[in-house]
């Protein structure tokens, strides 16, 4: 059976090509990259499609919990980082949007998705940004969190996806750096202010860690994408290096985690922590988070307050193409 | 109009509000009065383009938006670190710390933003008549004000290319986008005297300070211009009285102003 994808640039293939298949597992046992023209199993298109779609739809609705504060920033200077930084956020989105497109599916179909609620998203984009604090722990813990993942990305055997993952890991470090420098000052401040930092971090501590996916055993999807070198680490091993960065840098802010069974196991060499309540991200993520309507709808007016200025630039596009024929 | 390599500003060698700060530059009264109009134009315009982030009509928008208002806010913080030089002030208690009748922003910065015609068309007033008064304050004898001026014409010229991009663009687009361009045009064009109109701070920093009557024709000429070839006319509509560079403003920047202070008020003294 022939599968047609949705863009002409991607090449139509027969999903059985012996041929296509034994290069692409030398490819794989290689270590080596599979390229957007190249014979790939249907099985590893999807999940890529399903993965870099979900990770640009993560950064686009990502932007709205911290350009909440865009507005209310409490200095010029960081009403400018923030700014910046929401601006790399939909930079990012752009940049994975045309990372899955090279896999054969349109960035329109993907934002039908998303607005249609078909489509999932990061789950810590859910929560509220109640104070300023937030835009620090954001940078510090989830920021922190999503490089943890990340960064193993950029390994990632899927070409395209592994080159956006350096750019975009370059850019969520300086993220994690100004959102610990955000807690540091406020942690260095008036009484009111520290307090504000604590809160902050005791508000996304928990989400940050369930970040990394279920635990292991319960990760149906972890096993047949390391056997394609699209993830390299487990959930648990991720979130677990995560624990152990985060306990040494909270010492400098002189604030504490909400988590008082963090300890390094020395006969495993693994970090440990406290229980999470995985009920509670099941919850947020079958969509009865505090935000998630919220999200969707925001998204869903943009693109729909927006339609009529699509229109009249490829209507516009499209006239001016007519003006070079007849020219 | 440029539209060539983005690479074309170097950020290294630009003037940065926090070299201003640590310089031993100290603006005469006059010039930190006229430095507020500046970078309160820049500061309010800013803070209205920054509600359209995640919520412009494509991803692409959402990023130029948000740059022009990055660019804007950098403006804002040079000038107005400059205009407390006068008073030993910063750039924050300017910004957070003033009334409204203490803000010398013109209406136009000041209005909402309305649907995303509306906001281009304020783009376009506002980005021509900042290219044309950087362009004129580059041999301002005022060395901060051109050094200012210096790097914010650069960056203007692509806020001007922008909106001039989208008014072609929604003027020839769609039966609806020209009815929302040309409502746009009436909705804006009464507040676009007020940017030009000179008073005796103008006059009295002969050489300092641009008079802005003396930028209306070019300014004329060259929005014309775009709209002429966005099939647009320039509207006819009465004048709004302005009054903003003397603290009288719309009713709108109260709400901008409790938005953009409520956070640093609720915590005098507090760094951030």
């Amino acid at each position: 059976m022939a599968t047609q994808t949705e863009l002409y640039a991607v090449p139509a293939q027969q999903d059985d090509d012996a041929a296509g298949q034994a290069a692409f597992d030398a490819v794989i046992a290689d270590d080596s990259r599979i390229e957007p023209r190249d014979w790939m199993p249907e099985g590893y298109r999807k999940t890529l499609v399903r993965q870099v779609s979900q990770h640009a739809h993560s950064e686009i609705i990502g932007m709205q919990p911290e350009a909440n504060w865009i507005t209310r920033a409490p200095s010029l200077k960081r009403k400018a980082i923030l700014l910046a930084k929401v601006q790399d956020e939909a930079g990012h989105g752009l940049y994975l949007y045309s990372a899955a497109e090279t896999l054969g599916t349109p960035r329109e179909k993907m934002t039908e998705d998303l607005i249609a609620g078909k489509a999932r998203y990061s789950s810590i984009f859910n929560y509220p940004t109640r104070s300023w604090a937030d835009m620090g722990a954001i940078g510090w813990l989830v920021d922190g969190a999503a490089i943890c993942n990340q960064v193993p990305l950029c390994r990632a055997s899927y070409g395209p996806y592994g080159r956006a993952m350096v750019r975009i890991c370059k850019e969520e470090s300086f993220h994690q750096r100004q959102g610990f420098e955000i807690l540091l000052e406020l942690a260095n401040g008036t009484e009111a202010q520290k307090q504000m930092a604590q809160d902050a971090i005791n508000r996304w501590y928990a989400p940050a860690l369930m970040m990394f996916g279920p635990p292991d055993d319960d990760s149906p999807n972890s096993r047949q994408s390391m056997a394609w070198n699209i993830k390299r680490f487990s959930n648990d091993e991720l979130r677990q290096r995560f624990v152990g960065m985060i306990y040494e840098q909270v010492k400098v802010l002189g604030l504490t985690l909400p988590d008082d069974q963090i300890r390094f196991n020395e006969e495993t060499g693994k970090w440990e922590h406290g229980p999470l309540d995985w009920n509670e991200f099941k919850e947020v993520l079958a969509g009865r988070g505090p935000c998630n309507s919220q999200r969707l709808a925001r998204r869903r007016e943009a693109h729909e307050n927006g339609a009529w200025v699509r229109e009249a630039a490829a209507a516009y596009a499209a006239k001016q193409a007519r003006k070079t024929e007849v020219a | 109009m440029n539209t060539d390599s983005a690479t074309r500003i170097t950020p290294g060698n630009a003037l940065r509000p926090e070299d201003i700060a640590a310089s031993d530059a100290k603006a005469p009264e006059a010039v930190a009065e006229y430095a507020l109009r500046l970078g309160d134009d820049a500061l309010i315009l800013a803070q209205r383009l920054g509600w359209w982030v995640a919520r412009a009509p494509e991803l692409e928008e959402d990023i130029a938006l948000s740059n022009i208002a990055l660019d804007l806010l950098g403006h804002a913080r040079s000038f107005l670190t400059y205009a407390g030089t006068a008073w030993d002030k910063t750039e924050d208690d300017l910004a957070y710390w003033r009334g409204e009748e203490e803000y010398r922003s013109a209406h136009i910065v000041e209005q909402e933003n309305g649907d995303f015609a509306k906001t281009i068309a304020r783009q376009l007033v506002v980005s021509f008549f900042q290219y044309e008064l950087y362009t004129a304050m580059l041999s301002s004898k005022d060395e901060t004000l051109a050094a200012i001026a210096a790097k914010a014409v650069k960056e203007v010229d692509y806020h001007r290319d922008h909106s001039a991009q989208w008014v072609l663009r929604l003027g020839q687009g769609t039966e609806e986008s020209r009815t929302r361009m040309i409502r746009a045009l009436e909705l804006t064009w009464p507040y676009v005297g007020e940017l030009f109109e000179d008073d005796d701070l103008v006059r009295s920093l002969d050489g300092i300070a641009v008079a802005p009557s003396t930028l209306r024709a070019t300014f004329d000429e060259k929005v014309g211009a775009v709209l002429a070839e966005a099939e647009l006319e320039v509207p006819e509509v009465q004048p709004a009285p302005g009054g903003g560079r003397r603290g009288e403003h719309s009713e709108y920047l109260g709400y901008i102003l409790a938005e953009l202070q409520v956070l640093a008020r609720q915590h005098p003294g507090a760094t951030w």
